[in-house]
């Protein structure tokens, strides 16, 4: 079976859906700001005859008609990394301020980690971790051709991941902590799970082919257990983003539902940049949380983007300050 | 005085004086090195802390973490000590080398183009010293390094590794 026939009762449009899902991606690269800005990209891309259009959702992503973003000048000075639009989505909506301390529970290869290191301004401590260390090859190339140089590289199973041996608690003196973090904590984690993969479909293929209820219900319990690990080591007032590249509800909203239902975080809005359709209460005869409406579903006819699910958890609750400033009490000692 | 153990990221002490690990580079000869060779102010490495894991391998991390840590990376790697000449990785110039006002040797389009494609080339009209240089170009108005070249007799031999050499568009 076609796992995507699953979906069709979810979309608007079920014809431009399966329309979409057949055609290829186009070539997409982000600007790396660490290195250029996006006006130096597009005048160093004029210099060389590359042609490009700017994404129309975001000013720093950049489509390539005529394919790979591998052979520029602008490419070979890290100043550009390609990857798909929607792979944007978790480090935007995770929005990590310079100085602050952030886990990427399942960094490799590390698109979404570089990316992440950019908007902290390469300050702070970014740890990026994954369980696969042939993956972890594939993240330390990315961060070095990039200048990422806040970035702490470990290889463990994210859902028993501590910071126990890096003794991250001495980085008190970070500049911009929150004086309201506890010492063990983090400021925001990102988890961006291993998934079935549906929505890559247009890049591979084979994702459809291989998809199966087993393999699904098999990723869920993972999935469950980082998202999990994510919130117990996020401070109160911190936010946790969870996202996968796959449609399937039970990979997304009830991980999600799973989590606020077992712990303190709560669903907060995210007023996603491009077109997206709401996360969805209801699948087959499971009813899920009014306020998982607020995650993002992305199918790929709408913005003509790989497929994507992006959720925005606040720790303590959605009302929690998100700042972590002012109130002491929230402050736990370590 | 302890043997180095190449399994871990142990970080550099400040002075030569405070060194306890046989032959480990001290902070401060690292930054005057960068400073005396390509005239990056050190100020630059204010907030740099700088790890060996490896033999003579060099890391730059932008904070702080008790020494010494056992994981797969920290920052990036910037230098190999433990040699005679100390040698600026690509990564290091890409990242620290954009502030250089020594040794960096101005590549025109088609010399940029061949020295990032791995090449060596003629370039007599060097004046300065030999040894480990930073390559630049200019693009879209502002000079770039491309990586690290090696300077002897006339020759410039470009040390980007495999991994990183494109055969790149000639800028007009």
């Amino acid at each position: 079976m076609n796992p995507l026939d699953r979906y069709e009762r979810l979309v608007d449009d079920v014809e431009a859906f399966r329309d979409a899902c057949d055609r290829p991606l186009p070539s997409v690269v982000r600007v790396n700001e660490l290195r250029a800005t996006p006006e130096r990209v597009r005048a160093a891309f004029a210099e060389e005859g590359v042609t490009y259009e700017q994404v129309d959702w975001n000013d720093r992503l950049f489509r390539l008609p005529d394919g790979s973003p591998g052979t520029s000048w602008p490419y070979v000075h890290g100043w550009l990394h390609g990857q798909e639009e929607v792979s944007a989505l978790p480090a935007l909506a995770l929005d990590p301020d310079p100085g602050d301390r952030v886990w990427d529970a399942c960094a490799a290869p590390g698109s979404k980690t570089c990316h992440l290191a950019d908007l902290m301004d390469n300050s702070g401590v970014l740890i990026g971790n994954d369980n696969n260390l042939g993956r972890l090859s594939a993240l330390r190339h990315n961060a070095e051709r990039l200048g990422v140089s806040n970035l702490v590289v470990t290889n463990d199973d994210a859902r028993n991941f501590t910071t126990d041996n890096l003794g991250v608690d001495s980085l008190d003196g970070v500049a911009g902590r929150s004086p309201a973090a506890s010492r063990t904590q983090f400021d925001g984690a990102v988890a961006d799970v291993p998934c079935s993969c549906e929505g890559t479909c247009r890049k591979n293929p084979d994702v459809l082919e291989k998809w199966s209820m087993g393999h699904v219900k098999g990723l869920v319990g993972i999935q469950k257990g980082v998202l999990r690990r994510a919130i117990d080591l996020t401070r109160p007032g911190g936010d946790v983003v969870y996202s996968t590249c796959t449609f399937a509800p039970e990979e997304n909203e009830a991980v999600v539902d799973h989590a606020i239902r077992t712990t303190d975080a709560e669903m907060v809005e995210w007023d996603a940049p491009l077109e997206t359709a709401p996360g969805i209460t209801e699948w087959e005869d499971q009813t899920f949380d009014e306020s998982l409406q607020k995650a993002h579903r992305v199918y790929p006819h709408q913005n003509d983007t790989g497929g994507f699910f992006v959720a925005k958890l606040r720790v303590g609750g959605a009302e929690s300050d998100a700042t972590g400033d002012a109130d002491e009490t929230t402050e736990v000692e370590a | 005085m302890t043997q180095n153990d190449g399994q871990r990221f142990d970080r550099l002490p400040p002075t030569p004086d405070e060194r306890e690990v046989e032959g480990r580079a001290s902070r401060e000869e690292v930054v005057d090195w960068w400073d005396e060779r390509f005239g990056v102010p050190s100020e630059t490495f204010e907030d740099v802390t700088f790890w060996e894991k490896g033999s003579g391998k060099i890391w730059a991390f932008s904070a702080n973490l008790p020494s010494p840590v056992e994981v797969e990376g920290l920052g990036i790697t910037v230098l190999r000590t433990r040699q005679e000449h100390w040698k600026p990785t690509t990564t290091g110039v890409k990242r620290f080398g954009q502030e250089a006002t020594e040794n960096v040797i101005d590549l025109g389009p088609g010399e940029a183009a061949a020295f990032a494609a791995g090449h060596d080339q003629q370039i007599g009209r060097w004046d300065g010293d030999w040894g480990y240089l930073i390559a630049a170009h200019e693009l879209a108005g502002e000079r770039e390094p491309i990586g690290v070249g090696l300077y002897l007799h006339g020759e410039l031999r470009s040390r980007i590794p495999k991994g990183y050499q494109e055969e790149l568009a000639v800028l007009d």
